[in-house]
């Protein structure tokens, strides 16, 4: 009950240690959405549009590695940027950085995968239409990217949570450094191993409060769309 | 008004198509020309919404060739499908419209005018700005004909388009056609409904089993019908 109120009080009290972690948790993970949104949306459609020699297994390892387990990339992106990896020379490990490009690779399969299904949907939907009317290929993938808006919409907004929510790979590549790598979810494990629960539950709330509101506002959006377009 | 260059006539020689080892349509030879509709009528399976994707370009023949206005693969810049289910964008009604025409080249500053054009020519007006997806199916059919017209076609390809409307929604959609038609477009469309022959053909295709029984005046058709299957289909029986 105690730890209850006192975590209260940090949050209430805009506890400066707190807010800077929360900052940074979410900067991290929203560029990786971002990361991940560009590389991820293109490949989406490219995949629906498009048909080549091993596009079933491309898509099935995509989807596989929808559920990739944090700690694996985590160790996979820590062997890269090491000292001794190959990209290692960048000295890049145990900063923001290494977090932004783990969560990237991580939520990139979501992305991917969720958009190049929806936009393959919609393709067979459209594809007599668009074909009448004599759409080109540029027109198709902008006119689907654009009527798929909504659901792709959705499709961020699962990586982001994924990012946002996971441990394993900012712990491993971002070593949980006390004022520069140290997020939301690293700090939950860390402050109650050693038995600081007011910190620890205060960072819960607050990670759960948004992803709450992020959802809130993205229900709001796909409502109020749906309204404007069907 | 209308380009020189035109997609009349559709010449169809000696056209086939196959699928997965089936004949869908067999050795078809026929010319489309401008005039009143033509109604491709015939059973369920005998090949009208294959023949008119030929039409349209759609799919290709198996062997044989199609030529529009004398040119083979004509882009379908002239034409316009409506299909039996349209489907509609997720865009308001106006939004579909748009789309339409920005796909056949007519330049932004036209497209207010035109969309306000159109919709009224279709009586969707007042419904502009509701998304195309909560239209009625009368109203969904009707705003794909306000899409086809859009593109300012030579040939108007219509897929039975009342075959899942009621009387009042049919009518309203046959009207359309037929000022359509009377503006100079060449309508084809397929139909199974023989009352719909009587109101709108001025020629009929009777298609039996992928094959062409009757190209001929609708009168000639419906008052003197030259195969046992075409006497069949035009007295009411049932015709498999």
């Amino acid at each position: 009950m105690q730890e209850g109120l006192n975590a209260w009080q940090l949050i209430a009290g805009a506890d400066p240690t707190l807010f800077a972690i929360v900052q940074l948790s979410l900067m991290i993970s929203l560029s990786a959405v971002a990361i991940a949104a560009v590389v991820g949306l293109p490949l989406g459609a490219l995949l629906a549009l498009t048909r080549f020699p091993g596009r079933n297994l491309v898509i099935v390892v995509l989807n596989a590695f929808m559920g990739l387990p944090p700690v694996v990339v985590g160790l996979a992106v820590y062997l890269l940027l090491s000292r001794s990896g190959p990209l290692g020379q960048f000295g890049i490990l145990f900063t923001p950085l290494a977090m932004v490009i783990a969560q990237a690779i991580l939520i990139l399969p979501i992305i991917a995968a969720l958009s190049r299904q929806t936009i393959e949907d919609l393709w067979l939907e459209y594809r007599d239409e668009l074909t009448a009317m004599d759409v080109g290929p540029a027109g198709r993938v902008t006119t689907l990217l654009w009527d798929a808006r909504l659901s792709l919409l959705t499709a961020l907004l699962a990586g982001f949570g994924r990012a946002a929510a996971e441990v394993g790979a900012v712990m491993i590549v971002g070593g949980n450094i006390d004022g520069f790598t140290r997020t939301m979810t690293t700090t939950i494990a860390l402050e109650t191993s050693k038995g600081n629960l007011p910190l620890a539950l205060g960072l819960g709330l607050v990670l759960i409060a948004l992803v709450l509101a992020i959802n809130a506002a993205a229900w709001t959006v796909r409502v109020w769309s749906e309204r404007q377009a069907g | 008004m209308r380009a020189p260059v035109n997609d009349l006539p559709v010449l169809f020689e000696r056209v086939s198509l196959r699928a997965g080892g089936m004949t869908i349509l067999d050795r078809i030879d026929a010319i489309i020309e401008p005039g009143a509709p033509t109604l491709v009528v015939g059973p369920n399976g005998a090949g009208k919404s294959s023949f008119l994707r030929l039409c349209m370009g759609l799919s290709a023949p198996s062997e044989g060739r199609i030529t529009w206005g004398g040119r083979p693969d004509a882009k379908p810049t002239r034409r316009a499908f409506v299909f039996q289910r349209p489907v509609m964008l997720r865009r308001t009604a106006a939004g579909n419209v748009a789309y339409s025409l920005k796909q056949a080249g007519v330049p932004r500053e036209q497209r207010a005018e035109r969309i306000a054009r159109l919709l009224a020519q279709v009586g969707l007006s007042e419904l502009a700005a509701r998304p195309a997806r909560r239209l009625s199916g009368g109203e969904q059919q009707r705003l794909a004909l306000a899409r086809a017209l859009a593109r300012d076609p030579d040939l108007l390809l219509l897929d039975e388009p009342t075959a899942s409307l009621d009387p009042a929604a049919t009518r309203s959609v046959e009207e359309i056609v037929r000022a359509a038609a009377s503006s100079g477009i060449k309508v084809v469309m397929a139909s199974h409904d023989l009352g719909q022959v009587r109101r709108l053909a001025g020629t009929v295709m009777f298609l039996v089993r992928g094959t062409l029984r009757e190209h001929e005046a609708a009168d000639a058709f419906l008052n003197t019908p030259s195969t046992p299957e075409a006497a069949a289909f035009v007295r009411g029986d049932l015709v498999v």
